[in-house]
């Protein structure tokens, strides 16, 4: 059996299978959902409304024996940014898509009733019916609910009672191997699938044809040399598995770019109480995992699982982001509350990150005062239970500004601005202002070369070398989100050249292909160019790939240092 | 002259997290690398008083050094 392309109708609330057209056989991921949103999706089109598609697409490698290859790319037109959107997550989905030979999901239309359906999908094809009983239901519940009608190993693709409602900042989750959640985070894709009026989809490969690989034995020696090279390395090989993503509060910290106080300070007073270090103490003394791996396959292993004082589960892939967010962002120095939040957030179905920036912003506004942490968790039921106020916040950091009549309000094109401040850490401030989906670091992420020393040193504080910095990363990045692997393959491959090597000889295998290094960097090169000329025919102009005024104008302690770049140098990203 | 050393990540273990200690005129990063029995080609971040430093470059009094092993995130 080929590859196929499965595409869902729920205005007729009907699927059939196609044949992948030749333009898009050798694509997969992000590479994929952007060429059809690019293709399909008129880029002037309301992102809730029918025109809009939701695009999945497992990467490359998904489903093969090679480690780190379990990440789906899910792609529409952003309700929250309003430009095109691809926003990639672990679980169990992209291998479960995989083995059944399905190459890529679109779901578009919607019903005309104003009922939420459930996709089912395995060998035998698709069924599509009426859910009664998850609506208004926590994803916890939910999935819990759904492994017990289909299997405990089938792959889930869900939204909360956010993306139900159509918040802007709400995500789609995805089951993991533990029956825990992975998110698509960024972007509000959970709000184009609640508008489509689809609950989940899920996804049963038992019984399913598997993946095919080529040629088996060169495929084999490749992931081989590809697993050396990722535990050869110090940053996946061992500083991940150790202390997570969370290692960075502290770094930051030291290096003035923690962003703090709704970005008014580049050190937070209570950063050991959240750092890393702590949380992993933390997590052994209560009995937890310091590490656990998102998705099968998955041999860096930088997820946890942190438990309460009692031993019991509070929530896993509990993120430096996240922590930082609700931590030094808020002023909240204790790591059980932020733990509380990041598993209701991960319940209800909304964007972790975003949600930090919103209640930076809520804090600005005076809805509650800075380091409430009782009031944050208040702050999210309200989302939860869609109050008004919830609706404000639910909507994203630029809307809770907007109500409020607030300037400090870090987004670009409308996405909240993550952990690392622009100011201190330029290189990052370049990838926020030009990412063809608003402030997102995994989109080219300079912080490597700014701070970590991973992939040579560009000091952080100086314009100089940023803004080719922030456009190769953002090149190989998209080659990456491509290949369906882990965005942290990149720490090696900055550093050991045999791990982009054995990536392509994987490809080959895995195809019967013969790509070459300059054809990888020219997928992502054309990636880009296809993300930008849809934002560029939404309305977008390069009037938009700015920073907010007030980084500009505020110097952030302890460097004292504002963003200076002018925007003829910041167009100078898209000159390749 | 006094210096804080911190220290952190797996450069903790058998270590420690933050001491304020008196070191001789002209030490240098390296020296305390050396001293801690940290070998270098370990060592990932230097951040002396906040910024990017290398092992030959002079400390002061009441400087803060800061030590990290290769470690990455995001």
């Amino acid at each position: 059996m080929t590859e196929r392309i499965l595409r869902i109708n729920m205005t007729t609330l009907s699927g059939a299978f196609e044949e992948v057209p030749a333009e898009w056989q050798g694509i997969g991921g992000r590479a994929l959902t952007s060429a059809v949103v690019a293709k399909e999706v008129p880029p002037t089109c309301h992102p809730l409304g029918k025109h809009n598609k939701l695009v999945f697409a497992p990467g490359l490698l998904a489903g093969s024996p090679a480690a780190q290859s379990g990440r789906l790319s899910a792609g529409a037109k952003s309700p929250l940014t309003g430009t095109i959107k691809e926003s990639n997550a672990g679980g169990t989905a992209a291998q479960n898509l995989a083995k059944l030979r399905i190459k890529a999901l679109i779901i578009e239309g919607m019903p005309g009733e104003d009922k939420f359906y459930g996709i089912q999908i395995n060998k035998d094809g698709v069924t599509i019916r009426e859910e009664a009983e998850l609506i208004g239901k926590g994803n916890y519940e939910a999935i819990k609910t759904l492994m017990g009608r289909i299997g405990e190993k089938v792959g889930v693709l869900i939204i909360g009672p956010v993306g139900e409602m159509r918040m802007s900042a709400a995500n789609i989750s995805v089951r993991d191997p533990d029956g825990n959640i992975r998110c698509h985070g960024r972007g509000g894709l959970g709000a184009v699938m609640g508008s489509k009026k689809v609950k989940y989809v899920t996804i049963d490969d038992s019984g399913g044809p598997g993946v095919e690989v080529k040629d088996p034995e060169k495929f084999k020696n490749a992931a081989r040399a590809f697993a050396k090279a990722i535990l050869e390395h110090p940053v996946s090989g061992e500083g991940l598995p150790s202390f997570g993503t969370n290692v960075l509060v502290n770094v930051l910290n030291e290096a003035g770019g923690l962003p703090t106080k709704n970005f008014r300070y580049g050190q937070f007073e209570g950063h050991n109480k959240i750092s890393g270090e702590t949380m992993r103490d933390t997590i052994i003394k209560r009995g937890g995992k310091p590490k656990h791996g998102c998705h099968a396959g998955c041999i860096i292993q930088c997820s946890q699982v942190y438990c309460d004082e009692e031993g019991e589960y509070v929530t896993s892939g509990f993120e430096y982001e996240t922590i930082w967010g609700f931590g030094a962002n808020c002023c909240i120095d204790d790591l059980d509350i932020i733990a509380q939040a990041d598993h209701i957030m991960d319940d209800i179905g909304i964007d972790s990150i975003e949600s930090a920036v919103i209640m930076g912003v809520a804090m600005e506004a005076g809805i509650i005062p800075f380091g409430d942490g009782a009031g944050a968790l208040k702050l999210l039921e309200e989302i939860r239970e869609g109050t008004p106020l919830g609706r404000i916040l639910g909507n994203g950091a630029a809307s809770v500004g907007r109500a409020y009549g607030l300037t400090r309000v870090p987004v670009v094109k409308g996405q909240g601005i993550p952990a690392y401040d622009p100011r201190s850490v330029k290189g990052i401030g370049i990838t926020y202002a030009t990412s063809t989906q608003g402030a997102d670091h995994t989109m080219g992420y300079a912080v490597a070369t700014n701070i970590l020393k991973v992939g040579g040193f560009i000091d952080p504080l100086k314009n100089e070398g940023q803004v080719e910095l922030s456009r190769n990363l953002q090149i190989a990045t998209a080659a990456i989100d491509s290949t369906g692997l882990c965005l942290f393959v990149a720490f090696p491959a900055l550093d050991i050249p045999e791990t982009m090597t054995a990536i392509i000889d994987m490809l080959n295998a895995k195809y019967g292909l013969s790509l070459t290094g300059d054809d990888v960097i020219a997928l992502g090169k054309r990636v880009l160019k296809t993300e930008h000329a849809f934002n560029l025919a939404a309305g977008f102009t390069s009037a938009d790939d700015r920073l907010p005024e007030f980084f500009n104008e505020d110097p952030c302690p302890p460097h004292n240092v504002t963003w200076t770049f002018t925007g003829e140098e910041i167009d100078e990203f898209w000159n390749f | 002259m006094k210096i804080t050393v911190k220290l952190f990540a797996t450069f903790r273990v058998g270590r420690f997290a933050e001491v304020t200690r008196d070191y001789p005129p002209d030490t240098r990063v390296g020296d305390i690398i050396k001293e801690l029995n940290i070998p270098e080609k370990e060592v990932g971040m230097i951040m002396l008083n906040n910024r990017h430093a290398e092992p030959e470059q002079e400390l002061h009094d009441g400087d803060n050094l800061a030590l990290f092993p290769l470690v990455g995130g995001g």
